[in-house]
């Protein structure tokens, strides 16, 4: 798909302010405990410090870091209950840490402020699905321009002039994730009646539709063939080549895992017992004990 | 002349495959402004047409609040009563006030007053929100009780609405408040269905399917539940100032009470969620069906029983078939009418 095909979104892109891009980590950015050396040579874009979080008694992550470096795809491997999903939901500021911070592109938060997550620049897809189910699928995708409205709903009623600019601007631009995704075949379909593999692909549009430069993925390909499978990484691996994207991606099944990320963190009772690229990560022992050697049984991975 | 026009036209909707989709509603509305005054008898218009119509507006915007935007409601009545009582108050204090203006003011304050009591679905959803609704249902009713002030110290609490004038033009008479009625409905149900496919109709919808997900992707949240409060309500209200003065003729609590407001959550889940057209077929079965009903029940069991009786089964009766008719279809008049159309278009077409 030529570039030149997107030029005009990625012109009018101005989700990202260039200064922001350019300011990376402020300078006194504490250093990272994990054990690889090349972690210090790259900012993150994303970094994870001390996280902690529990619900009642039930330990979900305890004294969890993490950074991502822009523009790698970072796996988060564990078994079922590891606390995979809750630290994606920390990221995104669904669930608010007990302990620790996000540092995000330079800022801390304690909690990330989910209302502005599209205006930081950051998107996500859910374990189980969560498209809007009474929307067709081109709808699903503008939606997810849909922090940028501005018009107003009597402005929408009266068709003025800037709510129909920007419903026309939505809808390219849907369009050209559909085309890339190869959705367009399914546009006009409501997002509840298409089956399961290709709706976890329309929330991979949705998503991307607001070009972020950290797409958080929950398990991504879980539930699919191994084609499906093959084909969804191919997606992955393409969305960060065209739009510089970083990816965080949970994934329960190890050989997908391994042939796609750059570097792979691995979660055991909430953690983290291993960080490293994946050639560190299939030679580690404890890796090997806790959840390697159980591969095959938790393949399916229907977690929660 | 218009009835043989709009047959004709009928017959080329089943023809063709790709008619504009404004075809339709622009020959049911052509039929209600030129046909209906002219065969209809005032028996329809008062018993049927004027209470069809308010209950359409209210399920209109109801359906924007609960089909669209998923925000369970079970103060409807109360919203419509301040529609009614605000639209008479405003007549009646303030001179020279068009009557265009009382009404579109009186949608704002129940607007205001939907977005007091949408407050708590910031916090609570589905069941729980329905209960706290209620809340607006007891407050404005003992609000309008209690303060005689709403109803200008009238002793029964009972008053008249005034005359519907226009432009110095009246609408007098069972016809002239039907085409009153009808063209207050026509203008905000073309607004309500402008709206409901718009961005914000699209986030209504977004925040019902999936509110997580929807406050991810940057759909401002808290602003468009409340905004749906709000234009529900004022369209409720706008309804409950048709249902006083063009169909009712007077002004009082006791007609908004909470079985009104059932009687709207009715109309949209029969007629179908999420639908404008629902609305107005949930309506036109609420208010037929059970005048047919008392008609066939006085009429076959009229010397048997008494009247009280005759009622207390009627409820039953219907009660039972609308139970019977929501498992069938749990969608909704709309999925049965789009299924019997599409099932005579494809007779039509293999025949
Ligand atoms: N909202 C929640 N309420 C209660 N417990 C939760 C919640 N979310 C996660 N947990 C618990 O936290 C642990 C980690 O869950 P999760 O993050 O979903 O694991 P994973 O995604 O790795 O399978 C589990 O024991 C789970 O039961
Ligand atoms: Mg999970």
């Amino acid at each position: 798909m030529p570039i030149a095909n997107y030029a005009f979104g990625v012109a009018e892109a101005s989700v990202y302010a260039p200064e922001i891009l350019a300011r990376g980590l402020p300078d006194g950015q504490p250093a990272h405990k994990d054990g690889s050396a090349s972690i210090e040579a790259s900012p993150a874009l994303l970094a994870l410090e001390g996280i902690g979080l529990s619900f009642g008694g039930v330990v979900a992550l305890a004294d969890v870091d993490l950074s991502v470096r822009p523009g790698e795809i970072r796996a988060i491997i564990g078994p079922n209950g590891a606390g995979k999903s809750s630290l994606i939901n920390v990221i995104s500021g669904v669930y608010r840490a007990d302990r620790g911070h996000v540092a995000l592109h330079g800022a801390r938060y304690a909690q990330v402020p989910t209302q502005r997550l599209a205006r930081l620049g950051v998107a996500r897809t859910f374990q189980n699905l969560a498209l809007f189910k009474g929307l067709d699928v081109l709808d699903n995708v503008a939606s997810g321009l849909a922090y940028k409205t501005r018009s107003n709903f009597a402005g929408q009623i009266l068709g003025l002039g800037r709510s129909r600019r920007e419903r026309a601007e939505q809808r390219g631009r849907a369009e050209q994730i559909l085309d890339f995704l190869q959705l367009t075949h399914v546009r006009d379909r409501l997002a509840g009646t298409l089956p399961y593999g290709l709706q976890k692909r329309v929330e991979l549009a949705r998503a991307l539709v607001a070009e972020p430069r950290l797409l958080l993925l929950d398990e991504p390909m879980a539930g699919m063939t191994a084609g499906e499978k093959s084909e969804m990484a191919a997606y992955v691996r393409a969305a960060r080549d065209r739009f510089a994207t970083t990816v965080v991606l949970i994934e329960h099944d190890v050989g997908v895992v391994m042939g796609l990320s750059d570097r792979i963190a691995v979660l055991d009772y909430g953690r983290k017992i291993a960080d490293g690229t994946p050639d560190e990560i299939r030679n580690d022992q404890r890796v090997i004990d806790a959840y390697l050697g159980v591969a095959s049984e938790n393949e399916e991975g229907a977690g929660i | 002349m218009s009835a043989i026009a709009t047959d004709l036209s009928a017959t080329e909707l089943s023809k063709g495959t790709s008619l504009p989709s404004w075809l339709a509603p622009l020959l049911v509305v052509s039929f209600a402004y030129i046909v209906v005054p002219l065969v209809g008898g005032s028996y329809l218009f008062e018993a049927i047409l004027l209470p069809f119509l308010a209950l359409s507006l209210a399920g209109v915007g109801l359906n924007i609040l609960t089909g669209y935007a998923g925000q369970v409601s079970l103060g409807s009545a109360a919203f419509m009563a301040a529609g009614a009582f605000a639209a008479y108050n405003f007549n009646l204090r303030v001179e020279g006030l068009p009557l265009v203006a009382s009404i579109v003011f009186s949608g704002i304050v129940a607007a205001a007053i939907g977005i007091v009591f949408g407050l708590p679905s910031l916090r609570l959803r589905g069941f729980y929100l329905a209960v706290s609704t209620l809340a607006a249902q007891f407050f404005v009713q003992w609000a309008l009780t209690k303060f005689s002030w709403f109803s200008n110290d009238s002793a029964s609490g009972v008053i008249d609405a005034p005359k519907l004038f226009i432009a110095g033009f009246e609408f007098d008479g069972a016809v002239g408040r039907y085409l009153f009625a009808l063209t207050v409905v026509v203008i905000i149900t073309f607004l309500a269905h402008r709206l409901v496919i718009s961005q914000t109709g699209r986030n209504f919808i977004a925040i019902r399917d999936n509110e997580t997900a929807a406050r991810i992707i940057g759909i401002p949240v808290l602003k468009t539940k409340l905004l749906a409060f709000a234009i529900s309500s004022f369209i409720i209200g706008v309804a409950g100032v048709i249902w006083a003065f063009a169909y009712l003729r007077t002004v009082e609590p006791a007609g908004f009470d909470l079985d009104r407001s059932f009687q709207i959550l009715f109309v949209i889940i029969i007629g179908g969620l999420a639908s404008i057209r629902g609305a107005f077929l949930g309506a036109a079965l609420i208010v037929v069906f059970p005048l047919a009903l008392s008609r066939l029940g006085s009429f076959l069991l009229g010397d048997v029983f008494d009247s009280g009786v005759l009622d207390m089964s009627q409820r039953i009766v219907l009660g039972a078939l609308i139970i019977l008719f929501l498992i069938l279809e749990p969608d909704g008049l709309v999925a049965l009418w789009d299924r019997v159309r599409r099932r005579l278009l494809l007779a039509w077409q293999s025949s």
